[in-house]
C-alpha cells in the first residue's frame, strides 16, 4: 500500500477523528484515508461493516449488489429506509450507498454494478481490500483465488451470520503491521502470512485442536450441503435437517470426527432460521469485521488469523487458525 | 436460542435506555431491528463535532441538537413504527424517580461517568428492574449484568479512584509527563487565571514555608499597578520556571539520587538578537528559521482563541521547540489578560478551550524541559489533561450487540443464561469475546446489602456542609441527600423542600460536627444517610479521630466496619514514601481527595483497565 503522505489532517478530519487517532495515531488515520474497499453482497452483518469503515474514515467504499430493493432487505439493514422502498427500481446497492455515504462526506461512497466473476480480471487492482457478504462456498473460492491473482496485494474477508451465529474468513495474504503486545511494551513491527480459503479447507478436520469452535464444522457442513444440494446460501427449512443431520455426521466420518450435540443443535438453528440474520450477532459480527480490516489498512495492531466465530448462546468469539 | 427471548416478549418489552452517545446509538440502532418497539432514551448532551467518528446517528448540521431526539428521529427512518420516546434531560433529575423506572422490563446503560452509573444502579435497585451497564474505552469494553438478589450490583465492588499522584512528585519531583501536565493544569493555570484558594502551593509545601513566604505567594501572581500584560507574562514565567527551580536545587538532599532540575530562564532562552523585549513581536521559531526576525505580528483576531495560530505553530501533532513553547506560554498569558478578563479568577480547565490548552501544553513542556522529561504534543497534552476518552465505532458496536443479547437473555426469563462479557484488544486463550459469570451480591455493599459504614473525621473541625457535600454527594453518590440521627433530620436536600424548612437546613450546615443541635455528631453517634429518589438508605457510626495527615486534608475518611477496630498508623511525615504510602491507603478506602486529575471519566477508565486483567481470575463460562 501507498506510503502515507506527510502533512497535515485538514481541520474537519482532525475534528472528526480525534477520538479515534487517540486510540490508532496519524499516521493509521492517513492510510486509512486512501485505502479502497469494494463490498460485495448487502446484508445486514455487512451494512454494519460499511457503516463502521465509513466513520473510520477509509479513502473509498465501493458496493455491488444489483437486487432491487425490497421490504425484505429492509429486516435487518438500518442503511434501507422504509421510504426508499417505494422507490421501486433502485437496488440496494445503491439506496445502501445513499445512505452511508451521508454518514461521512469525506469518504467517497460509490456503487459497482454487474457481477464481480463478469468482470475484467483488472477490476479489482482498484481495491485494496474485497469484502464478500453471503455467498456460497464456490463463489468464495472464486473470488479469493482472484484477488490472490492480482499483482498488488488485494486482500479477502467472507463473513455471513447465520441466525444467532456469524463466521469471517480472512485471507490477507500476508501483513505487516506495528503492535504493542502489551499496555507497557514498545510498539514493534511484526508481519504474518494467511493462507487461502482452498488451502484452509484442504486441512484435516481431526488435525485441529479439540477444543476448536464447533461452529467452524458446522459452517463447513452447510456450506457443502448448500452445495451439493444446489441451494441458495440460507435457502434451507427444518424439514433439511434429517437430510443435513446425516450429511454432517458422513463429513464429520470422514475427516476422522463424530457428530456430537453441540454440532448437532448448531445444524440445527442454522437449517430452521434459514436466511434470518440475529442483528445484535451482525453488530458484532460486523464490528470485529471493521476492525480488522481497519487494522490492516492502517497497518495498525495484530490481525486476526484466519478465522472469527461468534455462537449467541454460548457469547464466546472466538479465533481459530486453520492452516495446512 | 432457548433462552432468549421470543418475538412477542421483544416487542410487549418496554425498555429504558440512559445515554445516547458512543454506545447509545448503537444500542437504539440494534434494539429496534432486533424487534423492540418501546423505548425510552434519556440523554442531556448535545452533539458534538467529536462525537461524529462513531455516533453515527449524528451529522454535522446536527451539532449541538439533543442527542436522544436526534437519534430517535434517525431511527424512525428505518423503522417508523416504533414508539421511542426521547428525553433531553439529566437521568438524575426528580421527574426519574423509582415510579418511572418501575415502568420498565429493562434498563440499558450506554454512559461515560460514574455519578450517573451509581444513581441508575440504585433507581434499578428499588424499582427491581434488571440493569445491563456497559463501557469501552478504544479496543476495551464490557457488559455487566445486575439483577437484585442474584447478580452484584454496580456498586457491589468498590470503584478505584481516579489515578493519584503524590503532591510532592507534582510539586517538587516529576518524572514523567503526566506529572508535568497535572502541575501545568491544577497549579499555574489556577494561580493565574483561576479562583486562587482552590490551587495549591506551587512549588514548596506548606509545612516547610513560614507564613510570610506564603504572603508573598499569594499576591506574586496578582498584575501589579501599571503593569503590562507583557511584563507580567515574562515576570511569571521567571519565577515558575527560573526561581522556582533555583529554590528547589537549594535542597541538595532531594537530588542525592535524582537528576537535578535545569532552571529556565526568558534572558537564557532567546539569543543574542533576539532578546526578548517586551515592545517587540516573536513570529514562530519555524517562522524565522535563517536568523531574521520577521515582522509577523500575532494576530488577536479569532476572538482570541489561540496564541498558536498567530504563531505560526499548525500542527498540534508536533512537539514545539522550547523556544516556542516560551512563546506560546507568554503568549497565552497575554491573549487571557488581555481579552478574557471578565473571566479571570474563576475559570478552571476545560479542554475545549483552546487557549487553556495550549497555555497547559506550553506550561508543561517547559517544566518538561527542566526536568530532563520528554516534551509532548499539544494533541497529547489535551488528551491526558482532559482526560479524553480515546473511542472508536466498532468497539461501540459490538458492546452494544452483547446488551442486546443480554436483554434477550433477561426477558427469555431465564436468568441463569446471563454472562458479563469482555470485549479485549489481545486475544486470551483465543476468545476476543469473554463470558463470564456474573457474581453474586457482595454481602458487604452498602447499597444493595445496607452494610453499615464508618466514618472516621475530625468532630471538632468538620462541618455538616463537607459531610453533605464530600461524603454523602462525592462518596456515597446521593444525588439528593438527607441526613438523619435517629428521628432528628440535620439536613435534607432536593428541589421540593419548602424555603422554611431550606433555611433552617441551611443555617446549620456551616456548623462543627460536635455542635450541632439537639444531638451532636460526635463520637459513637449513628446516622443515616439517604437519598429518597435513589430509596437509598446507608447507616454511618461516626468515629472521631484526630490525628489525619496533611495529605488527607478533609479531615474524614469513610470505610467499611474495620475501621471501628483498626489503629490508625502515623504516617511520617515530608518524605516520599510516607506520602506514597498515604496514598495507597486513600485508593483502599475508596477515597478521592488526593485526586489531581479529576475529569468525569477517569473513574471509568481505570475500572477498565483493571478488569482487563481479571478475566483470567474470572471463572470462565464453559
Ligand atoms: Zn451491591
Amino acid at each position: 500500500m501507498a506510503e502515507p503522505t506527510s502533512g497535515l489532517l485538514t481541520e474537519q478530519e482532525a475534528a472528526v477523528y480525534d477520538r479515534q487517532i487517540r486510540v490508532w495515531g496519524v499516521d493509521a488515520q492517513r492510510r486509512l484515508s486512501k485505502a479502497r474497499v469494494l463490498v460485495v453482497g448487502i446484508y445486514g452483518v455487512i451494512a454494519e461493516a460499511c457503516k463502521n469503515l465509513v466513520l473510520a474514515g477509509i479513502g473509498s467504499l465501493t458496493l455491488m449488489d444489483d437486487t432491487p430493493v425490497t421490504l425484505d432487505a429492509a429486516a435487518s439493514n438500518f442503511l434501507v429506509y422504509v421510504d426508499e422502498i417505494q422507490n421501486q427500481g433502485k437496488s440496494v446497492a445503491q439506496v445502501c450507498a445513499d445512505a452511508v455515504g451521508d454518514y461521512n462526506p469525506m469518504v467517497r461512497v460509490q456503487v459497482q454494478q454487474g457481477n464481480i466473476l463478469e468482470k475484467p480480471i483488472e477490476f479489482l487492482d482498484d481495491y485494496d481490500v474485497v469484502i464478500l457478504g453471503r455467498s456460497s462456498l464456490s463463489l468464495r473460492k472464486k473470488v479469493n483465488a482472484l484477488c490472490r491473482s492480482r499483482p498488488q496485494r488485494v486482500a479477502f474477508y467472507a463473513v455471513d451470520v447465520r441466525s444467532s451465529c456469524g463466521n469471517l474468513f480472512i485471507d490477507f495474504q500476508t501483513c505487516t503491521f506495528k503492535s504493542q503486545k502489551k499496555d507497557d511494551d514498545k510498539e514493534l513491527e511484526y508481519s504474518k502470512k494467511t493462507c487461502s480459503l482452498e488451502e484452509s479447507l484442504s486441512v484435516r478436520w481431526n488435525s485441529l485442536p479439540k477444543r476448536a469452535s464447533k461452529l467452524f464444522f458446522a459452517t463447513r457442513i452447510v456450506d457443502e450441503f448448500e452445495q451439493r444440494e444446489n441451494r441458495q446460501p440460507g435457502q434451507l427449512t427444518s424439514s433439511d435437517l434429517p437430510a443435513l443431520i446425516a450429511f454432517g455426521t458422513e463429513r464429520l466420518q470422514e475427516q476422522g470426527l463424530a457428530m456430537v450435540p453441540a454440532i448437532e443443535s448448531l445444524l440445527t438453528k442454522i437449517a430452521e432460521n434459514g436466511t434470518f440474520e440475529l442483528s445484535p450477532v451482525c453488530a458484532i459480527m460486523g464490528g470485529v469485521l471493521g476492525q480488522e480490516v481497519l487494522k490492516l489498512l492502517s497497518c495498525k495492531g495484530e490481525p486476526i488469523q484466519n478465522y472469527f466465530f461468534f455462537d449467541a448462546s454460548d457469547g464466546k468469539g472466538m479465533i481459530e487458525e486453520v492452516t495446512p | 436460542m432457548s433462552a432468549m427471548a421470543d418475538k412477542e416478549a421483544i416487542e410487549n418489552a418496554k425498555v429504558l435506555m440512559v445515554g445516547a452517545g458512543g454506545i447509545g446509538c448503537e444500542l437504539l440502532k440494534t434494539l429496534v431491528l432486533t424487534g423492540f418497539k418501546h423505548i425510552h432514551v434519556i440523554d442531556m448532551d448535545t452533539i458534538e463535532v467529536s462525537n461524529l467518528n462513531r455516533q453515527f446517528l449524528f451529522r454535522k448540521r446536527h451539532v449541538g441538537q439533543s442527542k436522544a431526539q436526534v437519534a430517535r428521529e434517525a431511527v424512525l427512518r428505518f423503522r417508523p413504527d416504533v414508539d421511542i420516546v426521547a428525553h433531553h434531560a439529566n437521568v438524575k433529575s426528580p421527574q426519574f424517580g423509582v415510579g418511572y423506572f418501575q415502568q420498565f422490563n429493562l434498563v440499558l446503560n450506554g454512559l461515560d461517568n460514574l455519578d450517573a452509573r451509581r444513581h441508575v444502579n440504585r433507581l434499578c435497585l428499588a424499582a427491581d428492574v434488571p440493569l445491563v451497564e456497559s463501557g469501552t474505552t478504544g479496543y476495551l469494553g464490557q457488559v455487566t449484568v445486575h439483577m437484585k438478589g442474584t447478580t452484584e450490583c454496580y456498586e457491589c465492588q468498590p470503584k478505584p479512584a481516579p489515578k493519584t499522584y503524590p503532591v510532592c512528585t507534582i510539586t517538587s519531583t516529576p518524572s514523567k509527563p503526566v506529572h508535568c501536565i497535572v502541575w501545568a493544569k491544577d497549579l499555574p493555570f489556577l494561580k493565574l487565571f483561576g479562583d486562587k484558594s482552590l490551587s495549591n502551593d506551587l512549588d514548596v509545601r506548606s509545612s516547610g514555608a513560614d507564613s510570610s513566604v506564603e504572603q508573598e505567594e499569594a499576591s506574586f501572581f496578582d498584575v501589579q499597578d501599571g503593569e503590562s500584560s507583557k511584563a507580567y507574562a515574562a515576570r511569571v514565567f521567571d519565577r515558575l520556571f527560573g526561581q522556582n527551580i533555583d529554590i528547589a536545587l537549594k535542597n541538595e538532599g532531594a537530588w542525592k539520587e535524582r537528576r537535578k532540575p535545569t532552571p529556565l530562564y526568558l534572558d537564557s532562552i532567546w539569543t543574542s538578537e533576539e532578546k526578548y523585549d517586551e515592545r517587540a513581536d516573536h513570529g514562530s521559531e519555524n517562522g524565522h528559521e535563517n536568523g531574521s526576525v520577521q515582522e509577523e505580528k500575532p494576530k488577536d483576531d479569532g476572538a482570541a482563541l489561540s496564541a498558536m495560530t498567530g504563531l505560526g505553530l499548525k500542527n498540534p501533532q508536533e512537539i514545539w521547540s522550547v523556544k516556542d513553547n516560551a512563546r506560546v506560554f507568554l503568549e497565552t498569558v497575554r491573549l487571557f489578560l488581555d481579552n478574557r478578563k471578565e473571566e479571570l479568577g474563576r475559570l478552571t480547565f476545560d479542554k475545549d478551550d483552546q487557549l487553556a490548552v495550549e497555555f497547559v501544553t506550553a506550561a508543561a513542556n517547559l517544566r518538561a524541559n527542566s526536568f530532563g522529561i520528554p516534551m509532548q504534543t499539544m494533541f497529547d497534552v489535551k488528551g491526558i489533561a482532559g482526560n479524553i476518552i480515546h473511542a472508536i465505532a466498532t468497539t461501540n458496536a459490538i458492546v452494544a450487540g452483547l446488551i442486546v443479547l443480554e436483554a434477550l437473555k433477561l426477558l427469555g426469563k431465564d436468568r441463569g443464561a446471563s454472562r458479563m462479557t469482555y470485549c479485549l484488544e489481545h486475544a486470551s486463550r483465543k476468545l476476543l469475546l469473554m463470558p463470564c459469570e456474573m457474581d453474586v451480591p457482595n454481602p458487604k455493599c452498602y447499597v444493595c446489602s445496607q452494610t453499615p459504614l464508618v466514618l472516621e473525621v475530625n468532630t471538632k473541625t468538620v462541618t455538616l456542609r463537607d459531610v453533605v457535600n464530600k461524603i454523602a454527594r462525592k462518596k456515597l453518590g446521593a444525588s439528593f441527600p438527607t441526613i438523619m440521627q435517629g428521628y432528628n433530620v440535620l439536613c435534607e436536600t432536593g428541589d421540593d423542600i419548602d424555603k422554611h424548612s431550606a433555611a433552617i437546613y441551611e443555617a446549620k450546615l456551616d456548623t462543627k460536627l460536635d455542635a450541632l443541635t439537639p444531638v451532636p455528631l460526635v463520637n459513637g453517634v449513628e446516622i443515616t444517610i439517604e437519598d429518597l429518589q435513589q430509596e437509598f438508605s446507608c447507616i454511618v457510626h461516626v468515629k472521631h479521630r484526630e490525628d489525619f495527615s496533611e495529605e488527607e486534608d478533609d479531615q474524614m475518611r469513610l470505610g467499611g466496619l474495620e475501621l471501628l477496630t483498626a489503629t490508625t498508623t502515623v504516617v511520617a511525615k515530608d518524605t516520599d514514601v510516607a506520602l506514597k504510602a498515604t496514598v495507597d491507603v486513600h485508593a483502599a478506602s475508596l477515597d478521592e481527595d488526593l485526586v489531581m486529575i479529576d475529569g468525569e471519566n477517569a473513574p471509568v477508565v481505570k475500572r477498565k483497565l483493571e478488569e482487563r486483567q481479571e478475566p483470567s481470575q474470572k471463572r470462565l463460562k464453559t
